[in-house]
């Protein structure tokens, strides 16, 4: 089937497979490896992304179902190669270790901040709560949220 | 997390000094990792790649009487396939670590004739697409016979039980007797001899969010595999490899960047790569593979479960331990991938922080129709150390003594350090009373009391429970030869290159094949001391390439090392090209002595005379381009390579005695829990972590250990398992039944460090990072403390504490 989709600003058409997940659309089809996959059941968060402003599992969405869409995956979030003020607070809190949740944990965290810009603690636990983390035990990557949040 | 969750770290009395090493230098891989550009092996592509699936089987038991891939190699865009009689002509069974009966298993990397665990590969079908090669399986057919399974360690033995491998002739795959000091007289002058009849640890592993998988391209002109793999041991892939494959170890390359986490679970990948590199090599393409979640579940690295039975504890009324006897069975699953190790391993920590001198040990080690065991952070370590904690807090229970005291009257102290355990270890250092004061400290103890009468008040039941690790780190590998007396592993090593290249680079290649640990950082650090240079100078390569020369026989991530063995060899490689500089800039000033000079600013300098300054660029510049010249005794070439190998001596196989591992790190733990006695349900409303690995080169690195270990430590015992039904199916296959805590699961936390820097490494360092046993038992005993009850199994969720209670 014929997809169109934007992904950080580039519209990308391509002849997919009906059965074919978003996630490995993304990674096989358009080289944006950037998204993780950790756990093919949609608990594990590593392949978040935004599509059209919402933050979906891209394992739980067909490529065809985003047909059309405008998609935000990590390598889009920072501009000219600089951090983002995000981002720089992962790198000052430890955040990540081997980095392989990271870029699911910074799209949920980017999708929590555009919505609540002030986020509770518990706020802020609950966004995180759909990426699981197995190096850090999530202490620094809340730390680092809760730096941003304003 | 709780709402009030805070983390604080306890002043630690680190010496004030210049220089990078132990500070907090934030880390340089972070910036590729944060930006999606890191390079994990699944994101590695190459033309005309086949996608690589594996048909498991589906019974824990079973003859397989026939198997027919026409059907799957008929459909358009599937490239082949590869069978177990395929393997058994190609390959020689693996190299067996056990001594017999363990030792006459012969074990292929495909299903041969018999499948032995539900999820073992029996095929390998490889097609265009992922999905293409999934389906196509689907079309594989195969026959079973399927076979009574054996899933309980405790039944492998009975004279009906089904046996896995007729080779064995039996399920024993390894056992020993392990006795130091004197029991009878132990016993004889004991006051009271505390019984209990059976503990067990439980079977888990640490799940890295990233699976096994592989890239593998057969170079056919040189007859060479390039293995791109997360396998985090490349040392021990190759050494099982090689002669499987029946080729030299220069026929296997293996290369890493960037791994998802290891956690020990991705050392015995061998089996699935050698399926890769046959069919590489059959279909004339690259391999791609990569396990799904429930793949890796069902058949990857699950930690060892070992029951500890017949235990009795030697003990005078006022808590002395005297010693203790048990017997350890553990259950190995189907095939020995890195067992009988562990049968050995425990023994580094034979008597965990304790001064008893009188210990026996009798390990049996079986086969089970369950996924093969491996590594998993903590290894054999952690169920012994859970072991040797619950006994302190049954004794103490026993005897109405305070858990706290009877530790601290049987802690080795600080002031016996080094100190030489019954078997011939030998702690470094560490002062386990300071660091017990600083964590109860860290939780208010003396708070508790009152503490606990107001959660009775509200009908809730409130506990604090103590759990300790020594994590010991840079193995002797001599202890395998306790195993088996014919193999010839001894001592350790590992490498570091470090140049000085035509512009100036300082350029540091690695052996180890780090998997979130920092090694780029840390090693930056050590290289930017001794050069007396800035950091951002320092370039270290990411990942590991064995075509670089940089790796030794045991090269890896495994077995918190790093500290040690890793920069160790940084260090070793960096003081060569400090001296090769100096013998350069003397030369080049015309005769000047190395202690006229000194480094400083990125270059060399004649001390007197400042303004004779040669840049690190132009000594790179000299010696690699521009030579004509210098003089012909000059043995300079600025590409340092340096081995460090650990101090040691092969242990004795008779009386299994000697030093097992070069460090000693602690973690001592302390976990206040509080439970819903209606229902089972308990939160950790408390939690403190105290670390001591000696010399930190990067705190905040050693502290995301700490925490990460924690993390693991509280999944484990409240959540995570490996469970199966009695017909061999495990039930929990993938992330909804296997639960990994999450954000909100996590407790308040507290950590504090003490630095006992180590006497036997070059940097005062100790390898650390799998302390999170301490926190398996912590919660454990803050059960036991809370309930009354005494806790026999590592595992506790709300049920089983609902369970206790009635």
């Amino acid at each position: 089937m014929d997809v169109s989709v934007t992904v950080n600003g580039t519209t990308y058409a391509r002849d997919v497979e009906p059965r074919k997940l978003l996630i490995h659309f993304l990674r096989d089809d358009l080289d944006l490896t950037g998204s993780h996959i950790g756990c093919d059941t949609g608990n594990c968060g590593a392949c978040s992304v935004i599509v059209d402003g919402v933050l979906v599992k891209s394992c739980m969405l067909l490529a065809v179902q985003a047909d059309g869409a405008s998609i935000e995956t990590v390598e889009g979030i920072s501009e000219n190669g600089e951090l983002t003020p995000l981002q720089q607070s992962f790198n000052e809190h430890h955040a990540l270790q081997c980095g392989y949740c990271t870029p699911g944990m910074l799209m949920s965290a980017t999708a929590l901040l555009r919505d609540n810009a002030s986020p509770s603690d518990a706020e802020i636990k609950k966004a995180l709560q759909g990426n699981i983390c197995r190096c850090t035990g999530y202490w620094n990557i809340f730390e680092a949220v809760k730096a941003v949040a304003k | 997390m709780t709402e009030d969750s805070t983390t604080t770290v306890a002043p630690a009395p680190v010496e004030v000094q210049k220089g990078w090493a132990g500070q907090s230098v934030k880390r340089r891989e972070d910036k590729r990792l944060l930006q999606g550009e890191g390079v994990f092996v699944d994101d590695i592509k190459r033309h005309g790649m086949g996608y690589l699936h594996f048909v498991r089987s589906p019974y824990a038991h079973a003859h397989i009487t026939r198997i027919d891939v026409s059907a799957a190699e008929a459909v358009d865009g599937v490239y082949g396939t590869l069978t177990g009689e395929e393997v058994a002509a190609l390959t020689d069974p693996f190299f067996q670590i056990s001594s017999a009966p363990g030792a006459n298993i012969k074990d292929y990397s495909l299903a041969l004739g018999k499948v032995r665990f539900v999820g073992e590969p029996v095929v390998a079908v490889v097609a265009e697409t992922r999905e293409l090669a999934r389906d196509a399986s689907e079309l594989v057919e195969v026959d079973y016979e399927p076979l009574a399974a054996v899933v309980d360690a405790r039944h492998a033995q009975d004279a009906d039980a089904p046996v896995l491998h007729d080779d064995a002739e039996g399920n024993l795959m390894w056992t020993g007797l392990y006795s130091w000091g004197d029991l009878d007289a132990a016993f004889a002058e004991a006051d009271r001899v505390i019984e209990i009849p059976e503990l067990h640890f439980h079977r888990f592993n640490s799940t890295p969010l990233e699976c096994d998988g592989a890239l593998v391209e057969f170079n056919r002109g040189v007859e060479q595999w390039t293995i791109h793999t997360n396998n985090q041991f490349p040392g021990f892939a190759a050494i099982m490899m090689g002669p499987a494959m029946k080729v030299g170890l220069d026929k296997l390359r293996f290369v890493t960047q960037d791994i998802g986490g290891g956690f020990g679970n991705k050392i015995t990948s061998h089996p699935q790569l050698v399926v890769c590199c046959l069919l590489a090599r059959k279909l004339n393409r690259p391999i791609q593979w990569t396990e799904w979640r429930t793949d890796f579940h069902l058949s990857m690295s699950h930690g060892n479960e070992r029951w500890f039975r017949d235990t009795k504890v030697a003990v005078k009324d006022d808590g002395t331990l005297l010693g203790f006897r048990t017997k350890a069975l553990d259950d190995a699953g189907a095939w020995l991938r890195y067992e009988p190790l562990g049968g050995v391993i425990w023994a580094q920590v034979t008597p965990g922080m304790y001064r008893w001198r009188h210990i026996e040990l009798d390990f049996t080690q079986v086969a089970t129709n369950k996924a093969p065991v491996s590594p998993n952070r903590g290894y054999s370590r952690m169920q012994h150390l859970w072991f040797t904690e619950r006994v302190i807090d049954i004794v103490a229970k026993e005897l109405d003594l305070d858990p706290v005291e009877v530790r601290k009257k049987n802690y080795i102290r600080a002031e016996d350090m080094p100190y030489e355990t019954p078997n011939g270890c030998v702690y470094d250092s560490g002062d386990y009373a300071r660091m017990l004061d600083l964590a109860l400290e860290l939780i208010d103890y003396d708070a508790m009391a009152g503490r606990k009468a107001a959660a009775k008040e509200q009908g809730k039941l409130l506990g604090v429970g103590i759990g300790s690790t020594l994590d010991s780190g840079t193995n002797n590998f001599g202890q395998s030869r306790l195993i088996n007396p014919e193999l010839q592993f001894s001592g350790n090593n590992e490498v570091a290159t470090v140049k000085l290249d035509i512009f100036g680079e300082i350029v540091v290649t690695l052996g180890t094949t780090p998997q979130g640990q920092g090694h780029e950082t840390t090693a930056a650090q050590v290289v930017a001391d001794i050069l007396n240079c800035a950091l951002e100078d320092v370039h270290v390569r990411a990942g590991h390439d064995s075509y670089w020369n940089s790796h030794a026989g045991f090269s890896g991530t495994y077995a918190s090392q790093f500290a040690v063995t890793g920069l160790s060899a940084v260090k070793g490689a960096t003081e060569m090209l400090r001296d090769e500089i100096f013998k350069l800039a003397g030369a080049v000033f015309g005769g000047v002595p190395a202690e006229a000079l000194e480094l400083a600013d990125g270059g060399i300098r004649i001390k007197e005379n400042p303004d004779a300054f040669l840049p690190f660029m132009a000594c790179g510049a000299i010696i690699n381009a521009n030579n004509a010249g210098l003089p012909e005794d000059l043995d300079v070439t600025l590409n340092c390579r340096y081995v460090y190998r650990p101090p040691f001596e092969v242990p004795d196989v008779e009386t299994k005695f000697g030093n097992l591992t070069l460090t000693y790190a602690a973690q001592l733990h302390v976990a206040v829990v509080e439970i819903d006695p209606e229902t089972g349900y308990y939160e950790i409303v408390d939690y403190a972590a105290v670390d001591d690995c000696g010399k930190r080169i990067n705190p905040q690195i050693v502290e995301g250990q700490v925490m990460g270990a924690t993390a693991q430590a509280i999944g484990a015992v409240i959540h995570e398992t490996y469970e199966y039904d009695e017909d061999g199916n495990l039930l929990t296959p993938n992330f909804y039944d296997y639960h990994v805590p999450h954000a909100l699961d996590m407790p308040p936390l507290a950590t504090g460090a003490i630095e006992s820097p180590s006497p036997f490494t070059p940097l005062g360092t100790k390898g650390m990072g799998e302390g999170g046993g301490a926190g398996i038992h912590a919660v454990c005993a803050a059960i036991q403390d809370a309930t009354g009850v005494v806790v026999t199994d590592s595992h506790n969720p709300y049920r089983r504490v609902w369970e206790m209670l009635r």
